[in-house]
């Protein structure tokens, strides 16, 4: 992150930390890891998250999921899209992080621009996916039976290294339908997660819904693919070589597992990321007087 | 009131087994052959008297890699490139099969699994047929389903089912797996694997080309030789949680598409203003449908304090009308226990519900000598900690516990690993809605319980497994979008 630093005045550095429960702290463990930029040089100590940290963040996404998918899908889409308008204000923010991780202007300002567009796009689903994914369904018989989308509950994604877009594209549409999520951010490029993490806060996204921890994805992912409080895991991110040691993790709990899928985060999203993380409730009543 | 009811007494109206010819043994039906297969033969028994019905093969690796082959060469060149209409049409031509078979499949069914003849000819075969018919249709109408302009089937599946409706769950797997254009290699559980065999002879009366469908029987082995096939695209189980969980980790790092319908521990909650004579048929619909052997049976009833001793009272009342014995009398209500190792295993459960305090009832009632029975139980007093609350029994053993408040009421529903389906009794519609909204399960039955359609998604949530079967959902799992 570039400092804006005159003659005679030294810059006042930002502290990275982790992002759970809607509140910022260090990692219990005490530890960072240097954070450069393209050609080296140092420019952040980003905290590196424990097993503890996972698991906090964890409690935080289980505490926070029956308020957030309590709420209307309405209400929901409206926060979304309040993500989408406070990103858009820090626009020049995120520009200037995201050239700190070596992509040329242009591409910084694309990938900025894609990511408020790609709040803005899964902001709308909300309130459409029961249309999309739901049914009212013709039974043999005289009840009224019908089926409705419904989140899965706590959703761990290790984030690709697009660190802006590709952290939105996989936590939005999880979040979307309900549920709520712990994300491990980019390792090589973890700033921008808890950047985006202050936009967070201060957009009326309950604290616990998103939590974002940084550090050693090799180190977390275990964790949380392990932990009996996940029902499932994205990923996106992870290491071609880790995908069945997770995968195989995440069998302990029958956990839904999204493998990654090569994805262009350019490209319009279809519905997939979204649908895998719904579960479908089918509702049986008798139909007479 | 315990005693045995003198109101009903009927005298004896078994259903004619003339109508099935049950070979003396079996082969492997691969590419629309019946084959030898090289692993040990096994018997299939009736549970009701134990009697010894057919000499099954049983199917090892090579003629797991036999089948594999034969599905995938009829994808490649049949059944993959057949138009979705005359795929349909085939589909029609088996559901019209299976109704014309009718009877004979339902008692075959009731012979080898030990379910009531009133259950397999009212409740299995009807459905079976109509999954097909149902399926049959969307087989030319795959792009309009929402999974994307021009979806593709997956390949060839493998397909484990499990004892308790073994007909029922082959339908659900073929039928929507063969109408998206996919081949199937299917095992039959080993000990109801008859009507599987028969359904062979069915595909082939249907004219249908062979190697679309395989059936190949054997046990636990030859499960996992079939989901660790390289040639396999896609998996699909019903059964136990665990092999679930054992199923997930061997397609860890793979390509394979799975779908799992596991275990479950289904709270039927019955409010204070529930119509009760009502609420206590769906009670015994809930818990001792197909003996209990129902992954989503209402096997822990959840009743609001107020209410709770009239319920049980009405509860044991009907119980005692409940006629248990041979399965192909037309009156029998609950039939055999599936097999030897099931009877032990809920004979295990109901000592572990006494030892760990809770009070166990039964009515009287006169069990045959011959075969595996287990009478209709309930335990009362039993505490969330139990096994008896956390455990799937699989079969007629209810759990009984109270509430007083609609949120305690869901969080003990909710209070187990599984999620597969829940009941609510109340006459109140809004209540209804609230409760179904809060609980974590697949399927939630308001006011009625265990009931089925093709038309109509099923699969759990948690621990109880990931896909629904049946519906436009149940198409997701043999395309690709």
């Amino acid at each position: 992150m570039p400092e804006k630093a005159g003659p005679g005045r030294l810059a006042v550095r930002k502290t990275y930390k982790l992002f759970i429960g809607g509140a910022f702290p260090r990692s219990e463990s005490g530890r960072s890891y240097v954070v450069t930029d393209a050609k080296g040089r140092f420019v952040a100590n980003a905290a590196r998250a424990s097993r503890k940290d996972a698991r906090d963040a964890v409690v935080a996404a289980r505490k926070a999921f029956p308020g957030w998918s309590g709420r209307t899908a309405y209400n929901r889409g409206q926060i979304l899209y309040r993500v989408a308008e406070m990103l858009e204000g820090r626009r020049d923010q995120f520009i200037a992080e995201l050239r700190g991780t070596g992509l040329p202007k242009p591409q910084a300002t694309a990938e900025v621009d894609a990511a408020v567009d790609r709040w803005v796009w899964y902001a709308g689903w909300a309130d459409k996916l029961a249309a999309v994914a739901g049914s009212a369904n013709p039974v043999s018989g005289p009840f009224f039976n019908f089926s409705t989308p419904e989140p899965t509950g706590v959703v761990a994604a290790v984030a690709p290294d697009s660190p802006l877009l590709g952290l939105v594209s996989v936590v939005a549409p999880a979040i979307v339908s309900g549920n709520t999520a712990v994300v491990v951010a980019s390792e090589p490029a973890p700033l921008p997660a808890i950047t985006l993490a202050e936009v967070l806060a201060t957009s009326d996204l309950p604290g616990g819904v998103i939590n974002i921890l940084t550090g050693h994805r090799a180190e977390l992912a275990p964790w949380l693919a392990t932990h009996m409080d996940v029902n499932a895991v994205d990923l996106a991110g992870a290491a071609p070589e880790d995908v069945p040691d997770l995968e195989d993790k995440a069998a302990g709990n029958l956990k839904r597992v999204l493998r990654p899928d090569g994805a262009d985060w350019t490209a319009e999203p279809g519905t997939a990321r979204m649908t895998a993380f719904l579960e479908t409730k089918t509702v049986w009543h008798p139909v007479g007087v | 009131m315990a005693s045995k009811s003198t109101i009903f007494e009927y005298a004896p109206a078994p259903e004619s087994r003339a109508v099935v010819d049950i070979r003396a043994s079996y082969g492997l039906f691969v590419d629309g052959e019946f084959t030898d297969g090289h692993g040990e033969p096994f018997k299939s028994i009736n549970p009701a008297d134990e009697s010894v019905l057919a000499d099954i093969a049983c199917a090892d690796e090579t003629d797991v890699d036999r089948a594999v082959s034969a599905a995938r060469t009829a994808f490649d060149k049949v059944w993959g490139p057949m138009p979705g209409r005359e795929r349909a049409k085939y589909l029609y031509r088996i559901a019209r099969i299976i109704q014309e078979r009718s009877r004979e499949l339902a008692v075959l069914e009731s012979i080898d699994n030990g379910k009531p003849i009133r259950e397999s000819r009212d409740v299995d075969v009807p459905l079976v047929a109509a999954w097909f018919f149902y399926y049959a249709g969307w087989a030319d109408k795959l792009r309009h389903a929402g999974f994307g302009a021009d979806p593709k089937p997956v390949g060839v599946a493998g397909q484990v089912i499990p004892w308790n409706f073994p007909l029922l769950m082959l339908a659900w797997k073929i039928a929507p797996a063969l109408a998206c254009g996919n081949t199937v290699v299917l095992k039959p559980a080993e000990t109801t694997p008859l009507t599987a065999l028969l359904f062979a002879d069915i595909c082939r009366q249907a004219e249908l080309p062979p190697g679309v469908v395989n059936i190949i029987t054997g046990a636990g082995e030859t499960g996992r030789a079939l989901v660790r096939h390289r040639g396999i695209d896609k998996i699909a189980f019903t059964g136990s949680t665990e092999v679930g969980r054992q199923i997930a980790r061997s397609v860890a790092g793979t390509d394979k598409k799975l779908t799992l319908e596991l275990g479950g521990k289904a709270a039927n909650i019955v409010f204070d203003d529930a119509a009760l004579d009502q609420a206590v048929e769906g009670i015994v619909n809930g818990i001792f449908f197909n003996q209990g052997h129902v992954c989503c049976a209402g096997s822990r009833l959840l009743v609001q304090e107020s209410v709770a001793e009239d319920v049980l009272e009405r509860l044991k009342t009907r119980m005692a009308t409940l006629r248990v014995g041979d399965p192909l009398d037309k009156n029998t209500d609950v039939g055999a226990i599936n097999s030897a190792a099931q009877l032990a295993k809920i004979e295990e459960f109901s000592a572990a519900g006494e030892e760990e305090g809770a009070t166990r009832w039964s009515p009287p009632c006169d069990l045959p000598a011959q075969g595996f029975w287990f009478a209709p139980t309930i335990f009362t007093g039993v505490a969330q900690s139990h096994r008896i609350a956390r455990e799937e029994i699989f079969g007629p053993v209810l759990s009984v516990l109270t509430f007083r408040t609609p949120e305690e009421a869901v969080t003990k529903a909710n209070n187990t690993p599984y999620g597969l389906s829940a009941g609510i009794w109340t006459e109140k519609g809004s209540q209804i809605l609230w409760t179904a909204q809060r609980l974590r399960a697949g399927v939630v039955w308001a006011n009625t319980f265990n009931k089925f359609d093709p038309a109509s998604p099923f699969g759990g949530y948690k621990e109880s497994g990931f896909g629904r079967e049946g519906g436009r959902h149940g198409l997701e799992a043999y395309l690709n979008a």
